[in-house]
């Protein structure tokens, strides 16, 4: 019995030590950026186009703007293809073949996000460039490396939720007379809705955290994108180009980005949970 | 005007689909077979055990390969023992209440933040605030922070997932608690708990931002836990972008690859090991 | 199974440990600028080569982040390719490793073949747009900078733009690897790196119709010209000082010479 104590102690432990290592990590962030924005003013820090930190002004809005296009460009591709191979792997692929594809699209996880920024550069770029105008390096640029980036999220959250769909659902369309398509799509894919809408939710996430590949593909300038081949800088990459030499308020800055990134992440969860809770339920 | 009849749109749909999926492979065969194309020519064993010269132009990778492993390797090493244990904390030590819920939901949210934050918070606070400077130390628990919540996250999913009559049927036959979650708990969760753990590996490979400020981009080989070194994924980035030799990026790069498509393939064999046993 | 991997681990582990106790002595941590570092490198690796009992570490970050690295106690030396602030200037001292040249980058096939100090600002301004109203052939300009911490840039700021902002649109790089591999590629860029990054692709034009020769920034003609420092705060250590004589001796002044740079003893 005392062993028994003992250990769950020691288990204590190990939870507090991650629970308090993260809550440290969070306490930190808000309160070096917290202060910067009350500072520079809520409205100026998120509103203002002008980012010039050695002069003080701390206007976030261009590198808003920025995530925001190459996400939603992310997401374009990612909802597609994203939940066109879910439902295909799910419903018309032969077991054989899903056993050689699934494995194959885990690996596309894998590959570092350098990989694929490099890629981008010595592909994408000069194709852009040379066929649609512009530089290259632009949020289409970053959009489409994104986008294949976040395929395996959106894929695999978007199968575990077309499996978990009642195969009653299924075979009792068929057994009305509906092809496999009008099952799919009139019944399997809108039972699966919520947790398909989850699946696209967290891919945008992903999106909108990624750093490595945007820079090398999205050309990093400060103005406000005017079209999908302007160059443009998230925020993310932002904070990856100053931190190493930020201090002060510009460090300051640089937090306070990452608090605002923190709360999209957390309004980004809540609504994929509130999703998956309300399959759960309708799954009943 | 004639209409698509329902058997013809099916084939028009489930053909959409498999020209996305090919396209979908196509991209990652394409991705892969350039790299190691340009990058496996260029790989030898000389490339493998020696030092980089001259600014990288020359020479080998080898304190990079070691370079990722006791990074990548320590930070693995320091979270995942504290993120098993607190899952399994979580699940079957603590009633589920408003604490719990609140801690998964904290989890969660960290395991999708962006990993440059983390490298913000590392540089801030290990690096200069505890005086650790650009070190191996300094990059390994800027990771084991990054992957904690995931290996959390990942763990708990798998030990839920286990039935609760395994559980029933082991106090019933008189064991503790600790030994039910060892020997029953623990054991049909397996496959789910190392594909957590070989996912977090795969990921503190990949990282590169928040290791670049934190473990620093040093050549030389780490003596101690307080030198900065450079991680393989850093070294390539490094080699890309200041275009010095684009033929040692592109070995780099294949050497990366051939670590992750390794580290899946172990995590599959893995997978399939544990999921027998369990049988 | 487990358990021999736990094993491994813990050996691994004590390795890494058993180093932490000499690694203080005998070690030299340089950290600055992308321009300067590469050559900072190759003077280390030379370094640590003949002598076994050191070991200087050299990695890149910025100008600014040396400076700041310096002042916050992670590196022993700092790596700049600005001249410091007056609050800076207060906090540290410099050593004069090298003079370097900014060269001003276009693509090979760019008819253009000069510009003046007034051509350069406007179309980092973003007041010029085409090649044309330049005396080169019809097409949009596409300027490059580095980030904002970066000396070279600063540099650039001082010397060329003044009191003029850099446009919002032009594309920041963090590299000067990536700036040339930009220019190079790219009909319409333009592009400002280290004299000895050019590399034999890109074409160095003429500032004030003085080409960005070697003899011309050792002279000083060519206009964009800046030291490259090593930045101090107090009195360096023992190993530190030993490591910027080294630097400062004639076979290492030698070496930066090949590569382009101009010697300073």
């Amino acid at each position: 019995m005392r062993r028994e104590k003992l250990i769950a102690v020691a288990l204590a432990a190990l939870a507090l030590t991650a629970v308090s290592g993260l809550a440290v990590i969070t306490a930190f962030i808000f309160k070096e950026g917290f202060p910067l924005m009350v500072k520079v003013g809520f409205k100026e820090f998120i509103f203002s186009s002008e980012w010039y930190p050695r002069e003080g002004h701390f206007g976030i809005f261009p590198m808003i703007v920025g995530s925001l296009a190459v996400t939603a460009g992310a997401m374009a591709i990612g909802v597609v293809f994203g939940v066109g191979v879910a439902v295909l792997l799910t419903q018309f692929c032969p077991p054989r073949l899903v056993a050689i594809l699934k494995p194959a699209i885990e690996l596309l996880a894998g590959i570092p996000s350098v990989v694929y920024g490099f890629m981008g550069v010595v592909v994408l770029v000069p194709f852009i460039r040379e066929h649609l105008g512009g530089s290259g390096f632009s949020v289409l640029a970053a959009s489409i490396v994104l986008g294949i980036m976040v395929l395996p999220t959106v894929i695999s959250i978007s199968v575990d939720a077309l499996q978990a769909v009642p195969r009653p659902y299924y075979e009792g369309s068929i057994a009305l007379g509906a092809t496999e398509w009008q099952t799919t799509h009139m019944v399997m894919v809108r039972a699966a809705r919520s947790g398909i809408i989850a699946a696209v939710i967290l891919g945008m996430g992903r999106a909108i955290g990624e750093t490595m590949a945007v820079i090398m593909v999205a050309g990093n300038t400060i103005a406000l994108p005017t079209s999908p081949l302007s160059a443009v800088r998230t925020l993310t990459s932002n904070i990856a180009l100053e931190m190493g030499y930020a201090a002060g308020d510009h460090r300051a800055a640089l937090f306070a980005t990452g608090v605002i990134l923190f709360l999209v992440i957390m309004v980004l969860n809540t609504a994929a949970l509130a999703l998956s809770r309300r399959r759960a339920k309708g799954a009943r | 005007m004639r209409r698509i009849g329902p058997a013809h749109t099916q084939r028009l749909a489930v053909g959409f689909m498999w020209t996305l999926a090919a396209l979908t492979i196509g991209v990652l065969l394409f991705i892969i077979a350039f790299i190691l194309w340009k990058g496996l020519p260029h790989l030898s064993w000389g490339f493998l055990s020696e030092s980089p010269r001259s600014m990288g132009r020359e020479g080998g990778i080898f304190p990079m390969l070691v370079a990722t492993l006791y990074v990548a390797g320590l930070g693995v090493l320091i979270a995942a023992p504290i993120g098993l244990g607190t899952a399994i904390y979580l699940t079957e030590y603590k009633r589920e209440g408003r604490l719990t819920a609140v801690i998964r939901f904290g989890a969660d949210c960290l395991a999708g933040i962006p990993s440059i934050i983390f490298g913000l918070f590392g540089f801030v606070f290990f690096v200069i605030t505890l005086g650790m400077g650009l070190s191996v130390l300094s990059g390994a628990l800027t990771l084991a922070l990054m992957v904690l919540p995931t290996i959390i996250r990942t763990s708990e999913e798998a030990i839920r997932a286990v039935p609760r009559a395994y559980r029933d049927v082991s106090f019933g036959l008189g064991s503790t608690r600790w030994q039910m979650v060892t020997r029953v708990v623990l054991r049909t969760a397996l496959p789910g708990i190392t594909t957590g753990i070989v996912l977090a590996v795969g990921r503190s490979i990949s990282e590169t931002a928040a290791v670049m400020l934190t473990a620093g981009s040093a050549l030389g080989l780490p003596r101690s836990l307080f030198d900065s070194c450079r991680t393989l994924s850093l070294h390539f980035y490094i080699l890309s972008r200041e275009g010095l030799s684009m033929t040692n990026a592109y070995a780099t790069a294949s050497i990366l690859i051939i670590v992750i498509l390794a580290i899946n393939l172990l995590a599959y064999w893995l997978m399939r090991r544990f999921a027998a046993r369990v049988r | 199974m487990l358990r021999a991997l736990f094993a491994v681990a813990v050996v691994a582990l004590a390795g890494l440990c058993s180093g932490c106790g000499d690694s203080k002595g005998g070690s030299v941590s340089v950290v600055g600028s992308n321009s300067i570092h590469l050559f900072a490198e190759m003077l280390a690796e030379e370094y640590n080569r003949s002598n076994p009992g050191v070991h200087v570490t050299v990695q890149a970050g910025g100008s600014t982040a040396g400076i700041q690295a310096v002042l916050s106690g992670v590196a022993d030396i700092g790596m700049s390719s600005r001249s410091l602030k007056p609050e800076e200037a207060a906090r540290l001292s410099v050593v004069t490793i090298a003079r370097d040249g900014i060269a001003i980058i276009v693509h090979p096939s760019n008819k253009v073949t000069g510009l003046t100090h007034g051509q350069l600002r406007g179309i980092y301004e973003g007041k010029t747009t085409n090649w044309r109203d330049v005396g080169g052939e019809d097409g949009p300009i596409r300027p490059i900078t580095r980030e904002e911490g970066s000396g070279t840039r600063a540099t650039f700021e001082e010397m060329v733009m003044g009191q003029a902002r850099i446009a919002a649109s032009a594309i920041t790089q963090e590299a000067s690897g990536t700036i040339r591999e930009m220019v190079e590629n790219d009909p319409g860029a333009i592009g400002y790196l280290s004299v000895g990054l050019v590399g034999t692709k890109a074409k160095a034009i003429a500032v004030d119709g003085v080409a960005p020769s070697h003899e011309n920034v050792q002279s000083g003609k060519y206009p964009l010209a800046r030291p490259f420092y090593f930045v101090l705060k107090g009195r360096p250590g023992e190993a530190a000082q030993r490591f910027i004589d080294f630097v400062l001796s004639p076979p290492a002044q030698q070496m930066l010479e090949k590569e382009g740079l101009v010697r300073v003893k």
